[in-house]
C-alpha cells in the first residue's frame, strides 16, 4: 500500500510538471464552459445535466488518452522502467498507483465544473439526485476510458502511437452502441448496446445508479487493468 | 551469495547469454569482462530479476530471480548500464523517493539520503533538477540510488564510465570500501579496472565465459620470448617436445625467429629451453620471460573465436 502511494505521488507530481497538462486542464475548463453555456442558456430543460455531461463524456472520451499515453510507453521507451522494476515494487502496484493518478487527475480536471452547479442551485432547480448520478456516470465512464488507455500505454514505446490507438478503441466503444439502433429487436441489438459505453452513460445521466451500469464499467476497469499487468509481466520473458 | 547454473537467454533466435554458470560468494568483488555484445548488461538483468532467462537458473541471497524476484530486489542494489531517471525531479527529491520505494524507514531516510550524497559526492548539485545534470553527476546518482537502502548485494553495470579521472578514482575507492561488507558484481571495459578492483574475473564472450579465475591465477601465465637462428621447423619441433608447453609461434626479422613460448603451467621451464638450444647450436640474442597481463588474455580470448588469431599451435 505504501508503495501505491508513493508511486502515485510521483506520478501525479509529473503530471503537474508537464505542459501539456496545463494545455488539457485550459482546454477542458474551456469546452466545459462553453457546454453548459449552450445547453443552460439555450434550451428549456436548463434543469438537468443529461446533455451537458453527454457532451463532457465525448470530452473526455478525447483526452483520456492524452492523460494517460505516457503512463507506461515513457518509461519504456525513457529506460526507467529498469531503475522501477528492479526495486522491490510489484507490477500491481505500479499499475494501480499510475492508473489512480490519472483518475485522480481527471477528477482535478472535473472539480472546476462543480462552480457551474453551484450556478445552477442558485438560479436554477436543478435535480441534484441526477446531477450527482451523471458526475457519478461521468467517473465511471472515465475510468473505463483510462484503464483502457493505461493498457494501450504499456503495449507501446510511442506515446502517439498510445494517444492514437487508444482514442480510436474508445471511439468504436462510443458508437458501438449506436449499431444497436439500426438492428431489429432481439439479441443481437441487445447485445450492441449492452457492450457499447453510451447506454450506460446515459442511465446515469438519467439520474438512476443501476448496479449493473456500475457492474459494467468495474468490470472493464478491472480487466484492462488486469491485461496491463499482464502486458508489463511479458516484458520479463521476451 | 550469487548462484548461477546454466543460465541462457535468448532473444528471438539470437542467443545472447549461452549457459553461463557461476557463483559469487559473500563479500567478493567479481568484475565482468567482455566486449560490446558480449551479453554482460543481459546476465546482470537477470540476476536484478528485470527480464528472466530461457533456461537455467540463477539465485541471488539465497533466492530465485525467477520465482522469488520480490526478495531477490529487495536485496540488491542495481546500477542500469543507461542510469535512467525521472528527469523531471530534483536530485533529493529522488533519492526520497528511491528509499521509500526501497522500503528505507521513515526515521533512518534523511540520514541514508545524507549518507549516500557525502559518498557519492553529490551534495553540490542534490537540489538540481535530474534532466539538468552532466553524464558524470547522473552516474553519480545512480550509484547513490543503488546504495540507498544499504543492500548486501550490489550489482553495477559499468560503474565509472562517462566519469573523469579524478571521478573515477574516487568511485572506486567508493566500490572498494563497499566490498569491504558488500558482495558486488560489476561489469567494465576498462581492465586494469578489473586489476585494482576485483578479486575475481569473469571473461564473457559471445556470451558464453570464456575464462574466470582470479587475477593473480589468470596473469600468472607465463611465456617465453626467445630470438634465435636456425631452421624454424626444427626449432618449433624440438620446443614443443618440452614438458607444460602450450604453443610456439614465432614472426621472423632477417635471419632471426621471434619465438613466443607459451606455458600451461607455470613452471621453470628456462633451462630447459636453453639446453636445446645448445644442443642444436642455435645462435641466440634475446632470452625473457613475460607476464601475461590481462590485456594479452582479453585480446587472446576475444580474438580466438573469431577466428583472427595468428598465435596457436
Ligand atoms: N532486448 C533485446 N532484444 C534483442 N537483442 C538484445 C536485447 N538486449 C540485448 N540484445 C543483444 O544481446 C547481446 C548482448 O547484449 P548485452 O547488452 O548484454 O551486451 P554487453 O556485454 O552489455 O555489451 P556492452 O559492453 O556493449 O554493454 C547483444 O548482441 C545485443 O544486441
Ligand atoms: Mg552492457
Amino acid at each position: 500500500m505504501s508503495n501505491i502511494i508513493t508511486l502515485a505521488r510521483r506520478e501525479l507530481a509529473a503530471y503537474f510538471l508537464s505542459p501539456l497538462a496545463y494545455v488539457i486542464l485550459t482546454a477542458f475548463i474551456f469546452f466545459c464552459g462553453y457546454f453548459f453555456r449552450l445547453y443552460l442558456l439555450g434550451t428549456a430543460d436548463a434543469n438537468s445535466l443529461r446533455y451537458v455531461l453527454e457532451l463532457i463524456g465525448f470530452t473526455s472520451l478525447i483526452i483520456s488518452p492524452m492523460i494517460t499515453m505516457r503512463l507506461l510507453a515513457e518509461e519504456k521507451k525513457s529506460g526507467t522502467l529498469e531503475t522501477l522494476m528492479t526495486a522491490p515494487v510489484t507490477e500491481v502496484q505500479v499499475v494501480i498507483a499510475k492508473y489512480i493518478s490519472a483518475l485522480i487527475f481527471f477528477i482535478a480536471l472535473i472539480i472546476p465544473t462543480v462552480a457551474y452547479v453551484i450556478l445552477l442551485l442558485k438560479w436554477g432547480n436543478p435535480d441534484m439526485g441526477a446531477v450527482i448520478s451523471g458526475y457519478t456516470g461521468l467517473l465511471c465512464l472515465t475510468g473505463v476510458f483510462l484503464s483502457i488507455g493505461i493498457f494501450v500505454s504499456s503495449l507501446t514505446t510511442n506515446q502517439i502511437v498510445a494517444v492514437v490507438l487508444t482514442f480510436l478503441l474508445l471511439l468504436i466503444g462510443w458508437v458501438i452502441g449506436y449499431a444497436g439502433d439500426f438492428l431489429q429487436e432481439g439479441v443481437w441489438k441487445e447485445f450492441f448496446k449492452y457492450i457499447g459505453f453510451f447506454d450506460h452513460y446515459d442511465a446515469f445521466r438519467k439520474g438512476l445508479i443501476d448496479s449493473r451500469d456500475v457492474v459494467y464499467c468495474l468490470s472493464l476497469i478491472v480487466f484492462f487493468l488486469f491485461l496491463t499487468v499482464r502486458a508489463m509481466e511479458a516484458r520479463r520473458w521476451r | 551469495m550469487i548462484q548461477v547454473e546454466g543460465l541462457s537467454k535468448k532473444f528471438g533466435d539470437f542467443t545472447a547469454v549461452d549457459n553461463i554458470s557461476f557463483r559469487v560468494d559473500s563479500g567478493e568483488i567479481v568484475g565482468f569482462l567482455g566486449p560490446n555484445g558480449a551479453g554482460k548488461t543481459t546476465t546482470m538483468r537477470i540476476l536484478s530479476s528485470y527480464i528472466a532467462p530461457t533456461s537455467g537458473k540463477a539465485s541471488v541471497g539465497g533466492f530465485d530471480v525467477v520465482r522469488n524476484s520480490l526478495e531477490v530486489r529487495k536485496r540488491i542494489g542495481y546500477m542500469p548500464e543507461s542510469i535512467p531517471f525521472y528527469t523531471e525531479m530534483r536530485v533529493k527529491e529522488y533519492l526520497s523517493f528511491r528509499a521509500k520505494l526501497k522500503g528505507v524507514a521513515r526515521k533512518e531516510r534523511r540520514n541514508r539520503i545524507a549518507f549516500v550524497s557525502e559518498r557519492c559526492r553529490i551534495k553540490e548539485f542534490e537540489n538540481k533538477i535530474i534532466g539538468h545534470l552532466s553524464k558524470g553527476q547522473r552516474q553519480r546518482v545512480g550509484l547513490a540510488d543503488a546504495i540507498i537502502h544499504n543492500p548486501p548485494i550490489l550489482i553495477l553495470d559499468e560503474p565509472t564510465i562517462g566519469l573523469d579521472p579524478h571521478q573515477i578514482k574516487q568511485t572506486r575507492e567508493l566500490i572498494k570500501e563497499l566490498g569491504k561488507d558488500h558482495t558486488v558484481i560489476l561489469s567494465t571495459h576498462i581492465l586494469p579496472e578489473v586489476g585494482m578492483l576485483c578479486n575475481r574475473v569473469i571473461i564473457i564472450h559471445q556470451g558464453r565465459i570464456a575464462a574466470m579465475d582470479t587475477l593473480s591465477n589468470l596473469v600468472k601465465e607465463q611465456r617465453i620470448k626467445v630470438e634465435i637462428q636456425g631452421p624454424i621447423s626444427d626449432i618449433e619441433n624440438t620446443l614443443k617436445q618440452i614438458e607444460n608447453v602450450k604453443s610456439v609461434s614465432y614472426t621472423t626479422d632477417n635471419l632471426w625467429n621471434i619465438i613466443t613460448i607459451e606455458l600451461s603451467e607455470v613452471r621453470d621451464i628456462r633451462e630447459q629451453v636453453y639446453q636445446k638450444i645448445m644442443e642444436n647450436r642455435w645462435i641466440i640474442r634475446e632470452f625473457k620471460t613475460e607476464r601475461t597481463t590481462l590485456e594479452d588474455i582479453f585480446i587472446k580470448i576475444t580474438a580466438r573465436e573469431e577466428g583472427t588469431s595468428s598465435a596457436g599451435a
